[in-house]
């Protein structure tokens, strides 16, 4: 177990577990949270798991934790481990199960006020066009062929079905397409699972948000963004769906041979890896691309559908009803990036799970007008709460290999809140506060209560103090489609 | 999955659950994100259907009582928590791709590996998703009464 006595602390919002802290361990552990969400931190393995993290073979720099950790399988959520490229080792754990969950964010010129009276007819709109809930499919069914078109150019693809703009791909993450995606590396069952999930939001902690932009912290990042004080915004947060979690069971159920074949010890099995450069890293790498392209367009049609359902509730009602896109990032992925570790600049694979990137301005791979500001880092809220656009920075570039956190992070088990909250009680708390909510599941959007979570106002305070992000706004919530 | 066809309703196996001092059961353990259930029976084939009751418990899964098929799922051999997670992935797998599940279990173990006849039918949808079963800290237990796992999916 580890205690406050194990970590050296650097700075009121940074901490390190020295490498001397266990023999096996190739690098140390920078933790950014404040001495009380430390201290939430070690109620759970969350530490334990960073420390495990940083046994892997190829690792550089140091294992990086964000202030929203919480305990995963493995990897802490909230964990940014990076190996040397193609020395090192790739991880499926380490990027998760939901590969390329994420969330974007559509901006919005209309005026909370003049959509106040629509807002019951906008949920239920968003409810019946973005369809949620366990096993879900959607108004789309992809063929084989088409799958691998998905697969292959993500975004592009949605773009082609006359379902996104080149602006909403400029605006995402990568263009909203990984390169290296080879639907030949993606098993048959996982093709099955994602054909008819295409434009689905899944369930669990997945959600549509309608919210007010509450306050601008940085009205020139603001405005590059096309947010403004009182104008609605929408948020989307899902992933690739049942496509993403068969490619991650399948490689993780391979991988236990593969550690074998390559002499990898490991201290939890959830850990398996193979070399980045090995038959089996490589085929991981491309099948994991995969399912990034199709959360990528997932997300695109999920758009495209908000956009439709906006048009059918808010059309005529309201001088502007047009959804345009802020930013779409992901938050469990692994990516080849180029950093710069004491001194030299090295070639790694990311894994990022639950954790964001951030990278600071300058970074040629953004739209233009985020050059100068650096990259839009997305900070959904528990439900019911706030949630925050951040940019990255130059330090986030040297501390943590340009991350930064990705929610609230849970601090209460889905057992105890559904012991403590009752769903139905939660929406009608929810509508007093002027929330509209639509929920697959009243035990499903109690597991979700806001007390489940820890305050995300505390989590952006520390990446902020940290100097790994700026703020930029606080949005608020006026209504929800829970999966 | 192989040979499904329609049948009379059989429920197999011994379910005794959420009691300490039961042969076989399976409980729900506090995780901080995710769902862990602790299982155990005398032997890996009670396990193997303890695992699979709880599995489906979590995510309130309901066999419907019309249109009984039958069906066998045969695993190649592997080490104990190997198979688990397969036998439980294969479960996931129909739940989700075909909407079927099951409450009769006929599980045998030899040297080449899992066979298990199933009995079940159409599920009732779930009121909760399961994205995979993990390998974390998965270790299959050998206590006084038998057998003990603990098993964390991700959800």
């Amino acid at each position: 177990m580890v205690s406050l006595k194990d970590l050296h602390k650097i700075s009121d919002y940074e901490w390190e577990i020295p490498k001397s802290a266990r023999e096996d361990m190739r690098v140390p552990v920078r933790i950014f949270a404040t001495r009380r969400l430390l201290e939430m931190a070690m109620v759970d393995e969350s530490l334990q798991q960073a420390i495990n993290s940083a046994t892997l073979p190829g690792l550089v720099g140091h294992v990086v934790v964000m202030p929203d950790m919480h305990q995963g399988y493995g990897f802490p959520i909230g964990g940014v481990a990076a190996t040397r490229y193609p020395e090192g080792v790739i991880s499926p754990g380490g990027i998760g199960y939901d590969i390329n969950c994420g969330v974007r964010l559509l901006g919005t010129r209309i005026p909370v006020d003049s959509a106040v009276g629509h807002l019951d007819r906008l949920v239920s709109a968003l409810d019946h066009y973005c369809p949620s809930g366990v096993g879900t499919t959607g108004h789309l069914k992809v063929g084989e062929k088409e799958l691998a078109d998905v697969c292959r150019e993500g975004s592009r693809w949605a773009l082609k079905q006359g379902m996104a703009s080149e602006d909403d791909l400029r605006r995402t993450e990568e263009g909203g397409r990984l390169e290296g995606a080879d639907p030949a590396a993606v098993s048959k069952r996982a093709k099955e699972r994602g054909r008819a999930q295409i434009g689905t939001l899944g369930a669990g902690n997945h959600f549509i948000e309608v919210d007010v932009v509450e306050q601008v912290f940085d009205a020139g990042a603001a405005r590059a963004m096309g947010l403004a004080e009182g104008m609605l915004s929408v948020q989307i947060h899902c992933g690739s769906r049942g496509f993403g979690h068969q490619v991650c069971t399948d490689y993780v159920d391979e991988f236990q041979g593969a550690v074998k074949r390559y002499g990898i010890r490991l201290v939890d099995r959830e850990l398996v890896c193979a070399p980045l450069s090995s038959p089996e890293g490589k085929a991981y790498l491309a099948a994991m691309r995969c399912a990034a392209n199709y959360a990528f367009a997932n997300r695109q049609v999920l758009a495209h559908y908000a956009r439709r359902a906006f048009e059918e509730s808010l059309a005529g009602k309201v001088d502007d009803w047009h959804l345009h896109q802020v930013y779409d990032i992901a938050h469990n992925m692994g990516k080849i990036e180029k950093h710069t570790v004491e001194g030299e600049e090295v070639t790694v694979c990311v894994h990022r799970k639950g954790a964001t990137r951030a990278f600071g301005p300058g970074f040629m791979g953004l739209p233009e007008e985020y050059r100068a500001i650096g990259q839009p880092v997305l900070v959904p809220g528990s439900m019911g709460t706030a949630s925050w656009v951040l940019v990255g920075t130059q330090t986030s570039m040297e501390r943590s290999f340009g991350s930064s956190c990705h929610g609230a992070g849970r601090t209460m088990s889905r057992a105890q809140a559904k012991k403590r909250v009752w769903g139905e009680a939660l929406r009608k708390d929810l509508e007093g506060m002027g929330i509209h909510v639509r929920a697959g599941s009243m035990a499903g959007l109690a597991e979700e209560a806001p007390e489940a979570y820890k305050d995300v106002d505390d989590v952006v305070e520390t990446v902020v103090g940290a100097g790994i992000a700026r703020k930029v706004a606080r949005l608020r919530p006026v209504a929800v489609v829970k999966g | 999955m192989q040979a499904w066809a329609p049948g009379r309703r059989r429920i197999s196996g011994i379910l005794l659950i959420m009691k300490n001092e039961s042969l076989a059961g399976y409980r729900e353990v506090e995780h901080a994100a995710d769902w862990e259930l602790e299982v155990w029976a005398p032997d890996l084939v009670g396990l193997l259907e303890q695992a699979a009751r709880g599995m489906y418990a979590l995510c309130g899964m309901r066999v419907l009582g019309e249109g009984r098929q039958r069906g066998e799922l045969n695993l190649p051999n592997a080490e104990r928590e190997r198979l688990l997670v397969t036998f439980l992935n294969e479960l996931l797998y129909l739940l989700e791709s075909e909407g079927l599940g099951f409450d009769g279990f006929d599980l045998e173990l030899s040297e080449a590996g899992l066979r298990a006849r199933l009995e079940g039918g159409k599920a009732s949808p779930t009121s909760k998703e399961i994205k995979a079963i993990t390998y974390h800290k998965l270790q299959v237990r050998q206590g006084a009464g038998g057998l003990r796992v603990n098993i964390v999916f991700d959800v």
